[in-house]
């Protein structure tokens, strides 16, 4: 059977259900208890499993954060909360110079199972601490799994893959899709990492989209159709491992590709696909590789401003455009 | 040495055992540094042996500690051996981390050493975090969090010693004050009291002479099995001193330390000479009987360090290797 839910309520229904198996299951962060947090994505949490298991903490990122690395190095497997993604930041030394690197430096002999659950996405008018795509900063780092959402259906087959991984997994969940409806079965399933969704089959242009980006996508794939432009759209659902295979069959027959990311463009996520299609399909291609990441700017308030920042179905559109025409002179 | 009831020979001869252990590795590590034999660097526990061995003799061998940076000294109390832990300096296959960690990383969960860390403050989450685990799962073991007084100086500290007393966690916060901050007097560094920061928190602190292993074993003995009943955390401040520089290459330090105060505190101060004099002079052990533990413990070390020179280093393919658990070669998986 299968039931329309929310993004958030598959995140729940993720959770509660990798809780009832595992004992050693608990959520960590602030206001995850009562409050459910502020999305209200853990809503429910609380009563079914106690204050045991779902354990508010003070305001102190990095401290939750340690406590996670060391619960998780001796037998538990925590869920930290972590409110916004661009908080990030302050938990980069336990993420990063603990929890990645303890099974290396180990020999293999200690391994940290933990997920962090975080988000990503402008366009809330949060302004630019609470609005970041801070994905690449943590995919960069050897020994972190990086997951990437991009649906309720996702959500849920992605958070349970990652709640029974060995390694430290970081997801971002695109806040602004938090209340967006998709079918979800209600029989139990999980998505594996490292393997890419083909969203849509084309021949003239391969479209990679993340996490928020893959709507982006099919939008502009839709306006393309009208035209005659068929596009394939890629979710690639995990950066960290990438399904580098899919993309590049896919790049292979449509000889052009753009990789489109809601992170910032420069040294990111964009940057990196991109390289590897061009290093290992360059004879295949027509046109350069497009990146369509962020403005490289921190993301304004402002309605007007903040709105051009991020790529649109219509600039996706016009890009894709441009290259199957060639047209394309020098990208802006 | 704080007047004692000669209660348990054994105990005090390990105790002593484990102290000369420790000092006898350091200083065939400085040598391998010294001479140079060993791959990049490291910081001798030298000086603050009673500290280590005082904690690590309370507790029992699924009790986890994390470690610091000087950390070979908690490494060896909490029961590693030689063999594994110089082949781990010396980047050979058979360390205790197929020597992908090094000195600042020895990790021997075997013994519930969560590993050293070269962070400094950087394990404090990681102790914390050990002791909820170890609640939540309805396990006994207490973790012992071994810092500096540099480290006092990280936030890290003051965000999970909150939550360890909201939550009433089994941990020890164990502050070796050596007096130093790397190159800095501690004085130059930290405002106020140690004490006080744990205080603050409703934490009970306690303060004790890091040099006299009996005094520190029998304060951790107290606090450790408190701890198991659920009457922690704890915060202990260890006054101590080290014996080298921050580091084996910090030589000329006379512009932050006086060659007078190392040497008296080595004549005066050393952790075990006294516990030896005091072995002696209570009658648990003759002179002789000393030379003898510390002649075989030399030679044991300097076997194990011949051992590691002689081991192999691991295969180049080991590169990507435990980069991810289950994952067997990450440059194929990423």
């Amino acid at each position: 059977m299968t039931r329309e839910i929310t993004l958030s309520k598959a995140v729940n229904e993720a959770i509660a259900e990798e809780m009832r198996r595992d004992e050693t299951i608990f959520l960590i962060g602030e206001d995850v208890a009562e409050a459910g947090t502020p999305f209200k994505v853990l809503s429910g949490l609380v009563e079914e499993f106690g204050t045991d298991r779902v354990i508010d903490t003070p305001i102190a990122e990095p401290g939750f954060m340690g406590i996670a690395v060391g619960a998780a190095m001796t037998g538990s497997r925590p869920i930290v909360d972590l409110m916004f993604g661009d908080f990030i930041f302050l938990v980069m030394d336990q993420l990063c110079n603990q929890a990645a690197k303890t099974h290396y430096m180990s020999g293999g002999k200690l391994s940290v199972p933990l997920v962090l659950r975080t988000n990503l996405g402008a366009t809330r008018r949060s302004a630019a601490q609470h609005s970041q795509s801070l994905h690449a900063l943590v995919a960069h780092i050897p020994g972190l799994k990086v997951a990437l959402p991009s649906s309720a259906y996702e959500a849920k087959g992605l958070m349970k893959t990652a709640i029974r991984d060995d390694n430290p997994v970081v997801i971002f969940e695109d806040k602004l899709m938090y209340n967006d409806k998709a079918p979800v079965p209600e029989e139990e399933y999980l998505i594996p990492f490292g393997e890419a969704n083909v969203m849509r089959q084309g021949r003239d242009v391969t479209l990679i989209g993340t996490s928020s980006m893959v709507q982006v996508c099919q939008k502009a794939a839709e306006i393309l159709e009208k035209e005659g432009i068929s596009a394939e759209v890629i979710d690639p659902r995990t950066i960290v491992p990438l399904d580098e295979e899919t993309i590049l069959n896919s790049v292979r027959k449509t000889s052009r590709a753009i990789v489109v990311d809601e992170g910032h463009q420069n040294f990111g996520i964009t940057g990196e696909i991109a390289s590897r299609i061009s290093e290992k399909a360059f004879y295949h291609l027509d046109a350069p590789v497009q990146r369509m990441g962020a403005m490289d700017v921190p993301v304004p308030f402002s309605p007007a401003l903040e709105d051009i920042t991020v790529p649109t179905p219509e600039g996706v559109a016009d890009r894709a455009r441009l290259i199957c025409r060639g047209e394309l002179v020098h990208a802006a | 040495m704080a007047p004692k009831k000669k209660t348990n020979t054994e105990d005090y001869l390990r105790m002593y055992r484990q102290m000369v252990r420790i000092r006898a590795f350091e200083d065939n590590a400085n040598q391998l540094y010294l001479s140079a034999k060993m791959p990049g660097l490291t910081h001798m526990y030298s000086g603050q042996e009673a500290v280590a061995v005082g904690i690590c003799e309370a507790l029992e061998d699924s009790d986890k500690i994390t470690s610091t940076h000087r950390g070979h000294g908690h490494c060896v109390a909490k029961g590693a051996e030689f063999k594994q832990m110089f082949c781990e300096l010396l980047g050979k296959e058979e360390g205790y981390c197929r020597g992908k960690g090094g000195s600042m990383h020895i990790a021997d969960q075997s013994h519930g050493n969560l590993g050293a860390n070269a962070i400094v403050g950087g394990s404090m989450g990681i102790a914390t975090g050990a002791a909820l685990s170890a609640r939540r799962l309805g396990k006994k073991d207490v973790t012992v969090c071994f810092f500096g007084d540099g480290a006092t100086a990280q936030g890290l500290w003051y965000e999970v010693m909150n939550m360890a007393a909201l939550w009433k966690l089994p941990v020890i916060y164990a502050c070796e004050n050596n007096g130093y901050s790397e190159y800095t007097k501690t004085d130059e560094i930290a405002a106020g009291s140690i004490t006080a920061r744990a205080e603050a928190f409703g934490i009970e602190a306690h303060m004790v002479d890091g040099q006299d292993v009996l005094a520190v074993n029998d304060l951790a003995q107290k606090l450790v099995a408190r701890a198991r009943k659920g009457e922690g955390p704890f915060f202990i401040e260890l006054k101590t001193y080290r014996y080298h520089g921050h580091h084996v290459g910090d030589i000329n330090r006379d512009y932050y330390r006086s060659k007078d105060e190392e040497s008296e505190w080595k004549k005066v101060r050393d952790p075990i000479a006294n516990f030896g004099k005091w072995l002696e002079s209570e009658g648990v052990v003759t002179a002789d009987e000393l030379v003898a533990i510390n002649d075989e413990i030399r030679a044991d070390a300097e076997a194990a360090v011949q051992y590691a020179l002689d081991a192999g280093y691991p295969p180049a393919n080991e590169v990507d290797m435990h980069v991810f658990a289950g994952v067997d070669h990450a440059l194929a998986y990423v």
